[in-house]
This record gives C-alpha cells, structure tokens and sequence, in this order.
C-alpha cells in the first residue's frame, strides 16, 4: 500500500490524469477502427519530431535559469542556417555536383550555421539572464517574442534566389512555409524519401514493418543527442552546472563560478534549440518561418513538465515521457475527436489548455511543495 | 551660474527618467515623416485610438500600485466583457439599454474572475507577471472551448447569424451594427447633462437629509457642485446651447476650448482667491503665466494647418468623459486608507503586515478592481469597434495595453495617469504610420507592420529587463526572484520583486 503511496506521490496527479487520458483516446481510436499501427507511426513520429525542442529544456532548468521560454532564440538560429544552407546549396547547384550527397550536406551545413549562430547568440543571451536574476522566465518570454517579430522583418527583407524559399514574382521576402522536398526533407524519417533518393546501403534510414513506419535515423540521432546532454550532466562541468542551478551559495563556496555556469546552460539550451528546429522541419517537410514558431518555446516548456520535471530540476526521463504523452494526446485526439463531435478545431483547443495548464500547475505547485 | 547647472542638472535627469517615452517619440516623429500621411488622417486615427483603448490601459495601474507588476491578466477581464457581450447580443437588447445590461453581467463575472485571479497569485508572489501571461492563455483556452464547443454543443442555442452553420460552435465575428455599435459612443450630450444634474440633484438630496439627520455636515463644495451642474443644466435649454448639446460627437476644435475654457476659470478662481487670501505677490506668478500659455494654445488654433485638423476630428464624448472619470478614480483611490494600504503592500510586503494590514486581501481586491476595468474597458473598445471578433478581440489586449503602459515611461513598480495616456498617444501613432512609414521606406507596408509588433515586444522586454537589471543589482545575487519565490528557497519577502 505504501509502495503504491509513494508510486502515486512520484507520477504526480496531473501526469496521472494525462497518460489516462492517452491511455483512452489510444482505446477509443482502436475502437472507431483507425489502424494501430498508422497511429503508432504518428505518435513516433511527433516523439522525435518535438524530441529535440524539449531537450533543449533541460540544460536551461538545470543551470537555474527556470523555464527556458526563450528558446526562440534558438529555433531562430536553426532557421537562420536553414534557410542560408539551402540558398547555398541552390546557388552552388549541389543536386547537380553530388547527387544524393546532395541534401545530407544541406543539412550538415544547416546544423553547422544553425550551431554557430546558436552559440553565439546564446552566450549573449545567457550573459542578459545573468543581470536580470530572479525574473528570468518573464524577461525570456518577451525576449523569445521580440526574436520572432524581430526575424520576421529579417524574412522578409531577404531576397533569395531559391525558388522554394522565395515567393514567386517578388524578389523579395520568404515564403511562410518552404517545402524541403528537394533538399533535406524526411531523410532521416520518411521511407518514401529515403527509398527513392538515397542509395540501396542506407535504405535502413527509415523502413516499414507492415503499415508501421520506423524512422531508425531520426531514432538514433534523437537518441544519441539524449546520450550526449545524459553523458555532459555525469562529467565534471554538468555536475558543476547543476549544482549552480540548485544551491548557489554552496556552488560559490566551492568555488565555482556560476554566473559562467549558467551562461554555458543557456548557450547548449540555444544551441539544441537551433539543432531541435532543423530535426523538426526535416521530420515535418517543411520550413515554418515567420510567427509559426512564435508559440513552440510553449509547447516544449509544457512537455518537459508533463514528463516531471520542475522549475529547478530536470532529467532526460522527463523529456521522452513528457514529449511521448502531450504530442501523443494531440496526434490521437485529432481522429478521435473528428469522428466523435466533428469539431475540427477542438484539438488545438485541448492543446492551449493542457500546455498552459500544466504551466500554470507547475507554477503554482513548486511553491505550495515548499511551504 | 549656480542656477544655470541646476537648470542642466533638472534636464538631465528629466531625459534620463523619461528616456524610453523620449526614444520612442522619436521613432514616432520619424515614421510620421516618412510615411507622408495627412495630419488629419493621422490624428483622427489617433483620438479612435484613444477613445478604443485608454481605458484598458488605465486599468493596469492599481496593481503596479499594489506591487503586483504589469496585470497581464487582464485579458480575463476582456473575456468577462465578451462573454457579456454576446449574451446580450443573442437575447437581442441594444443600444445604450444593451450596453448597460452587458455591463450589469460583465461586473459579476469579472469580479468572480479577478477574485480567482488574486487568490492565484497570492500563491505566487514574485511571480505574478509570468503567471499571468500564462493564465491569459490558459483562460483564451477554456474561453474557446466555452465558444466553441460548448455554446451549441451543450447549451442549446439556436441562431443562425451568430452560430456556425452546424448548430455548434459561435462564428469567428459578431456583427455589432444595428445594436451595440457606437452605443456609448452615439450618446447626446444633453443627455448626460441631463442624468449629470439629477445625479447629482439626488446625492445633494440625500446629503441635506443626512445633514438635517445630523449625520452628515454640508459644506461648500457640495453646494458649488450642485449649483455648478443646475446651471450647466439650466443653459442647456437654451435654444442655440440644446441645438449644440443634441448632437453626439464633438469637433476636437470645441473640445479644445471647453477644456481651455474650463482650466483657465479654474486658474482665474486661483488668482481671485490668492487676492482675497492676500497672499504674496509671487503666489500669482504661476496662474498667471499659466493664463497666458493657454491663451498662446488657443492662438495657435488659428494657424490653418492646425485649425483644419482639428475642424476635421470628432471626438465622442461619453467614452472621454468615462476616460476622464478613471483617471479621477485612480487619483482618488490612493488617497483614501485602501489605497495607502495597496501602496504600502506594493512596496514592502513585510513592512505591510508589520502594520497590521491583510497584505493578501489587499492584493485579491486590486486584481478585482483591474479586472472589472479591464472588462467595462473592453465593452468601449468592441462598441467603438462595431465587429466583434469572437476569438481575436482579447488575445492582444494585454500586450498592447501594456507595451502603451511602458511607452508612456511606466515601469513594473510605477505607473501614472498621465504616462498611460502619453503612451496610448505614442503606442497608437506608431502603429497608425508604421505601415505606410514601412511602405516609403522599404517598399513593403508587411515590414513597417512588423516593426510595430517588434516594437511593441521589444518595449516590453527591455522594460521588463531593465526593471529586473535594477532590482538584481540592488538585492543580494542570491534575491528573491521567480525560480525562488516559487521555490520558496530563499523567499523570505517574495513580494519586494516583480
């Protein structure tokens, strides 16, 4: 009895709540008669898609900035090397000179200026939240919005010689959402994709078993970016970080410097934000400018504190959890609720309550725990 | 020489403190240049504004007051109002009767609502301001689903100009015209210094029986308001001041000089009694030149260029008048022990119990009293409006109202009449001539219309850090912020932050 106690006391009641509720749209969706198996290839696929954006929380937590509402900062960075990888690529006319090597550089080359870009406005951006302590997670969500308004303007004054990123007849400005369909676009996890471009040796890309797709390169590379940020909190400069975010005093004394401390934090938080956004719109097919990212810093937020976690700590079991049940509940409840109700629109609905929801539970629940 | 450094010095540091309106005055005077725009296309834009938005803005300095930062809360005020706005639409009342009943369900509601509201952030002290953006949301989600799904789903309703064609779920907009548009707006003048008089009438009634009743002693300020309002009362059946006073808009020419009018019997009232006190003759130098300076106002009129402006604009008059009255209440309530007690809460919340007041009561009353203006704010706004657009009309009011707040030079820990109303003025000229500004400049009107957006973000980051920088710098590195308000580490006066 103790045992189921305390098993109940570490889920927590709201997770109870929401791996429930998924527990019964899965049921019910089986019951209307939607194919298990195209469902589960969803909900994989959404897992890893958003995989990465809630990675990018736990390094922030950890250092002590809180709830890393600014990761637009890095989305905008990935984006940013993005959309240059690809002008680049058309301009060199890479399709041409490499052939299926082709898309695999655009991307290298897209992490490797999205990376850039990342660490360095990172650095800056963990130099800010270190003269704004104590309302870190207010000043970084109109830091997150100021970013997006700001690269709007930048969208927009870009004149790109890329068809696929440029409007058609203007000259000027991109598109709101570019196709990446003829460059990197579900290499790592569309069978389509990886069947018809890529050579027979890499077919393993992503296969399917029946009507269930499994995209093993977006696996491993989620699952080795879970292995990195794991492995950096076992050395000697994440332990020294999460000791920064969890007792300063103690930290100081022991003469670490955490105002560098939470600097670091925040630039890997940007930096595999920038990473998260390049994997999502490789695994969506599409590059979302302009203010389509202007609410995802939410979303990631919401998912690691569905998964767990909570202002001040975090672990990769919260961001596979988190991700797996709040993407889970929206990938399931969009047939379910069509063929129930037909109000199309309600999962969106679902959406803003459960991501706010849980924001505001976990606000409000830290403080109550300590009393 | 002396005198002079004082002067530089006095400047100085009016820039510094006003450096954000400053800036921002300029970037507004630059786009008004580029963009080329009528000065009368310009300053009409910018009285709607004002008319559409000064109030929710004002809504949002009794809780800087009370020390509970910028209310981004509001906008569950706005949904109380539009919740009320198309019950009374569906049940079909209009006009002013529509208004007042749209008031009389939105009061309640939002009362209830700010009362949750308050209770919230007495549990997260320190950490009002995120808390609140994130139960904007949150409160826009349970909003939609009450629209949504169910109105028509659950509530039966039956109405096909407002329903979606399925029977479930409200339409994206409520057409306003024919019954709540302008109904404020659209209301005489005569009319109200009709209720005016009487309202008063009846007070100075119940006063003189309370006074007979020796309960209540009379004094010369109410007999002045009772004689003031049944004259204005008793010139307004005069047949040229009716014809005037029966109309509903008036010329921003005639406002003016009401107003200049107005100030300046108040300023010769002064000189009249400062002579009668035989007071020195320095006491007169102020009413005096003040005297001259409007009269210079009033000359200035009759430059072609500003007089066909301001012959062009028309102003409603309820809604200024109600403008008027806000910023009068927020005036008043500070000086009376509710608001002594709010300043007190909102500079120290521990000095505030060590003086024997109910810090957390105080704080659940001002989010009340900001939720139930933000939602009479937003009734001005949608009848000024005339479309109201069911699931648009409130996501942005928090945002905007606050990025004005904070142009016009307020801060998280200080807000005033006068800075609300100079940043409604800025906010809305640059959002007026963005686009065109944008247009000239880069070709593009999409460009000019993001940079308002950035603008309005950026405002609101930079003051938000700045007022953080400020704070960090003054407490111990370890203070007293969000992460540990709500960890409750080392949160030993939590409320002393934003």
């Amino acid at each position: 009895m103790k045992t189921l106690k305390t098993l109940y006391e570490n889920i927590g009641l709201p997770r109870l709540i929401i791996a429930l509720f998924f527990i019964l749209l899965i049921v019910a969706s089986i019951m209307l008669g939607f194919s298990p198996a195209a469902l589960f290839s969803d909900v994989v696929r959404r897992w890893l898609m958003y995989g990465t954006l809630v990675l990018a929380m736990v390094p922030g937590i950890q250092s002590g900035i809180g709830l890393n509402f600014g990761i637009s900062l890095g989305i905008s960075s990935g984006l940013l090397g993005a959309v240059l990888a690809m002008e680049f690529a058309f301009v060199q006319d890479w399709n041409a000179l490499y052939g299926a090597g082709s898309p695999w550089m655009t991307l290298g080359l897209a992490l490797l200026l999205g990376v850039i870009f990342a660490a360095i406005v990172g650095t800056l951006y963990g130099m800010l939240l270190n003269r704004v302590k104590g309302s870190e997670m207010t000043v970084s969500t109109y830091v997150g919005f100021s970013i997006i308004a700001f690269m709007n303007i930048v969208w927009l004054s870009l004149s790109f010689k890329n068809g696929e990123l440029s409007w058609p007849l203007q000259g000027q400005g991109l598109r709101n959402t570019a196709s990446l369909s003829g460059s990197f676009g579900g290499l790592l996890s569309n069978p389509d994709v990886v069947q018809s471009t890529q050579p027979e040796w890499l077919h393993w890309l992503a296969f399917k078993v029946g009507d269930f797709t499994v995209p093993l390169g977006l696996i491993l590379v989620f699952g080795f970016l879970c292995f990195l940020v794991w492995l950096f909190f076992r050395s000697k400069m994440g332990i020294a970080m999460s000791g920064a975010g969890e007792n300063q005093l103690f930290t100081t004394s022991s003469g670490i410097n955490v105002d560098r401390k939470r600097i670091q934090g925040t630039a890997i938080s940007t930096v595999l934000g920038a990473v998260g956004i390049i994997l999502y719109a490789q695994t969506y097919g599409f590059l979302q400018l302009y203010n389509a990212p202007l609410m995802m810093g939410f979303a990631s937020v919401a998912s690691i504190l569905i998964g767990g976690a909570t202002i001040r700590r975090a672990k990769i079991s919260h961001v596979l959890i988190g991700t797996l049940l709040f993407q889970g509940i929206l990938v399931t409840a969009l047939p379910v609720v069509n063929e129930v109700v037909e109000i199309g629109t309600l999962p969106e609905v679902l959406r803003i309550i459960i991501s706010n929801g849980i924001i505001l539970y976990a606000l409000s629940k830290t403080k109550g725990e300590n009393q | 020489m002396k005198q002079k450094t004082n002067v530089l010095n006095k400047l100085g540091s009016f820039l510094f403190d006003n450096k954000v309106m400053i800036a921002f005055a300029i970037i507004c005077l630059a786009a008004i240049v580029l963009s080329g725009s009528p000065m009368t296309f310009i300053v009409d834009g910018v009285f709607t504004r004002i008319t559409r938005n000064t109030f929710t803005v004002l809504a949002l300095i009794i809780p800087v007051v009370a020390g509970l930062g910028l209310n981004f809360g509001i906008v569950i005020g706005a949904i109380a109002a539009q919740i009320a706005v198309f019950t009374v639409v569906y049940f079909g009342f209009e006009g002013f009767s529509g208004i007042l009943l749209t008031v009389l369900i939105a009061t309640p509601l939002a009362v209830l609502f700010g009362y949750l509201v308050g209770k919230l952030f007495n549990r997260m002290k320190g950490a009002e301001m995120i808390a609140g953006l994130i139960l904007g949301y949150f409160a826009d989600g349970l909003y939609q689903l009450l629209f949504l799904v169910v109105i028509g789903g659950i509530i039966p309703v039956n109405n096909p100009t407002l329903i979606i064609s399925g029977g479930v779920g409200v339409k994206n907009t409520i057409d306003l015209t024919g019954n709540l548009k302008y109904a404020i707006d659209s209301v005489r003048m005569v009319d109200i210094v009709t209720v005016f008089f009487y309202a008063v009438l009846a007070i100075t009634v119940i006063k003189g029986i309370l006074h007979l009743a020796k309960k209540y002693k009379l004094n010369r300020g109410d007999l002045t308001l009772f004689v003031v309002s049944a004259l204005i009362f008793g010139i307004s059946y005069i047949p040229a001041v009716e014809r005037f006073l029966s109309t509903d808009r008036l010329v921003l020419l005639d406002a003016f000089t009401a107003v200049l009018i107005v100030l300046a019997i108040f300023q010769i009232f002064k000189i009249i009694k400062s002579i009668g006190d035989k007071e020195p003759a320095s006491a007169l130098k102020k009413p005096i030149l003040l005297l001259v300076f409007y009269g210079a106002l009033f000359g200035l009129t009759f430059i072609p260029a500003i007089e066909e402006v301001m012959l062009f604009v028309k102003l409603p008059v309820l809604p200024f008048l109600l403008i008027a009255g806000l910023a009068w209440f927020n005036q008043k309530i500070l000086s009376t022990r509710l608001g002594q007690n709010m300043r007190t809460v909102g500079q120290s919340l521990s000095v505030a119990s060590a003086s024997g007041i109910n810090a957390d009561q105080t704080r659940v009353l001002a989010m009340i009293i900001s939720t139930v203006l933000a939602s009479w704010g937003q009734i001005i706004f949608l009848q000024n409006i005339g479309t109201f657009s069911t699931y648009g009309a409130h996501t942005q009011i928090a945002q905007f109202a606050i990025a004005a707040l904070l142009v016009g030079g307020a801060s998280v820990q200080k807000a005033t009449n006068k800075q609300a109303i100079i940043g409604v003025i800025l906010f809305h000229t640059l959002f007026i001539v963005a686009p065109q500004a944008g247009k000239e400049l880069f070709n593009n009107a999409q460009i000019g219309e993001y940079f308002r957006v950035f603008v309005s973000y950026g405002v609101i980051a930079l003051s938000l850090a700045m007022h953080a920088w400020k704070k960090f710098r003054k407490d111990s590195p370890d203070g007293t912020g969000e992460i540990a308000a709500l960890s409750g580490v080392t949160a030993k006066e939590p409320a002393d932050g934003g």
